[in-house]
């Protein structure tokens, strides 16, 4: 069963016939939005993270057509944000295949939990999986954030 | 990528949802009620379930209250882990639902689709369990409010038209001392070894368990042998010759290693319960 909606991608209205069994991250990719990726398509290396509403989805795990009327934003609508930045200051990457779905758990963490004690930190990083193992640099570059919003 | 095709539909009524499931069913469909969609699209896209028609509950304003007052505290089936976590109005859920799966995944899974679905470790019963709950839902004969213990008896026992629509609790239970422990064979985001959850009221101990049999559960019988004024070694040893399955052996970890680990999760949870006096 197919449909035409509009979702709302990254501050703009996008016009796409998708199946209704469609996962968000297919109708995702069909319009271009690679930064999403697909990993386990399992639900759980977080490699195809994408926010709704604000909220880190893991976009393999819900179908697009239940975001009809709300926000999606993807790594492509991140521009220059300071958790980007601060992958690149602290090299936390390797191979960057993770690193879309681990940047947009960790703005909105840094955005939504700015005052994030450890505990916290962690449990929302156990959500994506990085097979570089790049973890520490990872905590290291949301740490600093954290740290920058609270001078 | 879910290899049938699902039609989706997003009622805003109970009544609508109820509706809808029936004329579906008499259109010769097979529709499913549908929380936040994890357990379906996985189990779906592994060819473990079908349906061709799915109801979204989490427009269902029933479904999306969380509510506390001076003597009851509801929690809608539509609310996400993430959310209950968040608020955290009853502690002893909050930390069971804080183990459930991750964060992000956290942000999806509902209660009801915790409680209600085919993976049997359903974790988030256990505190309901533990406080006499009370469970709302909804179906063709209309809505109904039951004690949990009519309802859950390895899991939820629901005819296919009807959904869990609300937990209810009375508030009592969320001044009781209370521990919960999730041991796994290696990670912090993965299915029990071992769940126990245990509060205690009235000086008697209440434990409910997941991971341990191939269902949830909270046994009277285990509980009476726990409450025994006998040496705790002795109370664990015969509370574990009650359970009322055998032990799970299967991938995550043999029956023996899992009794290794419930007798320590055991004595653990009863220390931290009882101090000294254990």
């Amino acid at each position: 069963m197919k449909s035409e909606v509009i979702l709302h991608i990254n501050g703009e209205q996008r016009s796409t016939v998708i199946r209704q069994a469609d996962t968000l991250l297919v109708v995702l990719r069909h319009l271009e939005l690679t930064g999403a990726k697909p990993g386990c398509l399992n639900g759980d290396c977080g490699a195809c993270t994408v926010l709704v509403n604000d909220t880190p989805i893991k976009s393999c795990m819900m179908l697009a057509i239940e975001t009809v009327g709300q926000e999606i934003t993807t790594i492509e609508g991140l521009h220059d944000t300071a958790i980007q930045r601060a992958f690149v200051e602290q090299f936390a990457f390797q191979c960057g295949y993770c690193t879309p779905g681990f940047v947009m758990n960790a703005y909105a963490l840094t955005t939504q939990k700015p005052d994030a004690d450890e505990e916290t930190i962690r449990k929302w990083l156990e959500s994506n999986i990085c097979r570089c193992t790049s973890y520490q640099e990872i905590e290291q570059a949301v740490r600093s954030v954290l740290v920058q919003k609270k001078r | 990528m879910i290899p049938f095709d699902v039609a989706y539909y997003r009622p805003s009524t109970i009544e609508e949802a109820v509706q809808l499931f029936s004329s579906l069913e008499a259109e010769g469909k097979r529709p499913l009620y549908y929380g936040g969609g994890t357990e379906f699209i996985t189990l779906a896209r592994l060819g473990r379930t079908f349906a061709d028609a799915v109801i979204d509950l989490k427009s269902l304003p029933e479904c999306r209250i969380l509510s506390v007052t001076a003597h009851e505290l509801t929690f809608g089936a539509a609310l996400s882990l993430s959310t209950i976590e968040e608020a955290n109005s009853f502690p002893l859920l909050t930390k069971a639902v804080r183990e459930i799966a991750d964060r992000t995944a956290r942000n999806q899974i509902t209660l009801g689709g915790n409680i209600c679905g085919r993976i049997f470790y359903h974790e988030a019963v256990l505190p309901f369990l533990l406080a006499d709950s009370r469970v709302v839902i909804a179906g063709k004969e209309g809505i109904s409010e039951q004690s949990i213990h009519e309802v859950f008896e390895q899991y939820m026992r629901l005819s296919p038209s009807q959904f869990l629509v609300q937990v209810k609790i009375d508030a009592v239970y969320n001044k009781l001392p209370y521990v919960h422990t999730k041991r796994r064979q290696q990670g912090n985001t993965g299915y029990p070894l071992v769940t126990v959850a245990a509060l205690k009221k009235d000086e008697k101990l209440r434990v409910a368990f997941s991971g341990v049999c191939p269902f949830p559960f909270r046994s009277l019988e285990v509980e009476e042998r726990l409450n025994r004024k006998l040496p705790l070694d002795v109370r664990i040893a015969n509370a574990i010759e009650a359970l009322p399955s055998p032990v799970l052996d299967d991938i995550e970890g043999s029956a023996n290693y899992r009794l290794f680990v419930l007798r320590h999760a055991l004595l653990d949870v009863i220390t931290a319960l009882e101090g000294e006096s254990a």
